[in-house]
């Protein structure tokens, strides 16, 4: 059996008087794709959030390959081994493709400098289909090549977990295709990803596991098929009439 | 280094020993205007250390300036001169590292408004304190000459430029450089944002600090209102923008444009300088966004030189 790298304890996070996420709990097993899902406001992005060090949970524990995460700052989570993208996909306008891709490299889990910093990026550049627009400025790429410089400049710095935030989201069909092939190709190479999608094309083909999210709660966990033929997860994207 | 490295040397050595022969063959008159400008180097490259990749714009350079004259103020009758420079830079790195560690959480107009209200806090405090003691301003006198003041501000002029020119090829310059472009993605990329402002936020008070120590026997006489008057952090910023922050040689483009425009108008309508400091801003607001340095780049992208 696989070696559980990341585990969230008992998250809960109150916003004022509002329960973002609500006593959560789940592994993650170290080479798979983990699955968040859950209708909008279910408390994904907070969950996210909290494991990449962006606000610390009000209460629970959040731990990777032992070390607790939870009320730690983002770079500190960063350096432990957490990757991210941004739901709103977010580039260093300024700086040269391979420059955003460097970024990600030169100062996370694994650190590289200089040369060795480039040749890193390249390979990573190349390895994501964006040699050909690699001379461009970022703001004339087109939209899926920002998002795999983004996604090339978290794999930089060799996370242990990746978080994909909506990664795939806003893709047309031909690129969706090519999203989920890229994202595939990033498990069987042995990456630990967690994964916060909508797509449920998606979720079936990539996940390994799934969780489920509704109000701030987990309501089911499992594989894709079993959780979304769960009577309780249909209810909670469909309503009750059309359970 | 590679060969644009050794070019580059190569002609800012040249430079720089063209700077530092001023005195020999420039008239007083020149040696004066050398001085000035000299000073609005160091103040501007070393402001656009910080600001050119945070986007932080800082008005604080008065406040470390005053400082530093008011070190050799009180310093000059017991310690020997050159002791003055480096005692103001350390004193103006430790007010700095102050300042950053409680307003660099400020972003934006937030950030501004304190750095300008910094120089105010310390002259008011400074002339409270000589008010407590019975003090006004005080004298300097010595026998430094302005050849020698301008020779110091040369030398820290070079300190600078190399200083500049370690940091960009460092990780720290590229740390500044993500912060400035997006601080989300800076920290998520494992950047201690705080620490990495800091740092750098140092330099350019410590360079502040020390240039008042060395520019204080020009003033003969000092006093908080003149030693911490808010248009220099003024002209500081209107000159590294004017000439550009993207390189390390753009503030020096708008130094010496500006100074002696400013001179000039000084001299033929003593009241109007204000108005020249108000244009060179509108100037780059519409006409030069990233200064000469960006207008520099744009016309190499259209003649066809490779960038």
């Amino acid at each position: 059996m696989s070696r559980t790298v990341l585990q969230v304890r008992n998250v809960t996070k109150r916003f004022g008087g509002l329960v973002a996420v609500n006593d959560v709990s789940f592994d993650v097993t170290e080479h798979s794709v983990m699955g968040l899902i859950g209708p909008n406001g279910s408390g994904k992005s907070t969950m996210i959030n909290m494991i990449s060090g962006s606000f610390a949970p009000t209460s629970g524990s959040i731990r990777l390959e032992g070390h607790e995460l939870a009320g730690k700052p983002a770079h500190k989570v960063a350096r432990l081994g957490v990757g991210r993208t941004f739901q709103l996909v977010r580039l260093l306008p300024e700086l040269s493709v391979l420059d955003n891709v460097i970024a990600g490299a030169a100062f996370g889990h694994r650190r590289r400098w200089g040369a060795e910093a480039k040749a890193h990026a390249l390979t990573l550049i190349e390895r994501l289909g964006l040699s050909a627009v690699m001379g461009m400025p970022v703001s004339a790429l087109t939209y899926i090549d920002t998002k795999r410089v983004e996604l090339a400049r978290a794999l930089a710095g060799e996370p242990e977990v990746l978080l994909l935030d909506e990664w795939l989201a806003g893709l047309n069909p031909t690129e969706l295709g090519t999203g989920i092939a890229l994202i595939r190709s990033l498990r069987d190479e042995g990456r630990t990803i967690i994964l916060v999608e909508h797509v449920m094309d998606a979720i079936r083909s990539l996940c390994d596991r799934c969780v489920v999210m509704s109000s701030g709660a987990k309501i089911a966990e499992g594989s894709p098929a079993e959780v979304l033929s769960d009577p309780e997860v249909i209810r909670a994207y469909l309503g009750d009439d059309d359970a | 280094m590679s060969g644009t490295d050794w070019r580059n040397l190569a002609i800012s050595a040249a430079l720089l020993g063209l700077a530092a022969l001023l005195p020999v063959y420039g008239s007083p008159y020149w040696l004066t205007m050398g001085t000035t400008m000299a000073m609005f180097v160091v103040l501007a490259t070393s402001w656009a250390l910080f600001s050119g990749p945070t986007h932080y714009i800082s008005l604080a350079t008065a406040a470390f300036f005053g400082i530093g004259t008011f070190v050799t103020g009180l310093g000059f009758q017991s310690l020997p001169f050159w002791v003055l420079p480096p005692l103001a830079a350390i004193i103006g790195a430790g007010l700095a590292a102050l300042v950053g560690l409680v307003t660099l959480r400020l972003s934006g107009v937030y950030f501004v408004i304190f750095t300008l209200g910094l120089a105010e806090m310390v002259r008011q405090v400074v002339t409270w304190v000589q008010n407590q003691t019975g003090h006004r301003g005080m004298y300097v006198l010595t026998s430094i000459t302005e050849r020698e003041i301008y020779w110091m501000l040369v030398g820290l002029g070079a300190l600078v430029f190399l200083a500049g020119w370690l940091i960009g090829r460092s990780r720290l310059g590229f740390a500044l450089r993500i912060i400035g472009n997006d601080e989300t993605v800076a920290k998520h990329a494992g950047i201690d944002t705080a620490l990495a402002k800091v740092a750098l936020f140092m330099v350019p008070g410590a360079v502040a600090a020390a240039t008042g120590a060395i520019l204080a026997p020009r003033y003969i006489y000092i006093e908080p209102a003149t030693a911490f008057a808010p248009l220099l952090s003024f002209q500081v910023v209107i000159m590294a923008l004017l000439g550009g922050t993207g390189r390390l040689w753009g503030p020096i483009a708008g130094v010496i444009p500006f100074s002696l425009l400013w001179e000039a108008i000084t001299r033929q309508a003593p009241n109007q300088t204000l108005l020249l400091l108000g244009i060179a801003f509108l100037v780059i607001v519409y006409l030069l966004p990233g200064g000469f340095v960006g207008l520099w780049d744009r016309l190499r992208r259209r003649f066809g030189g490779h960038s």
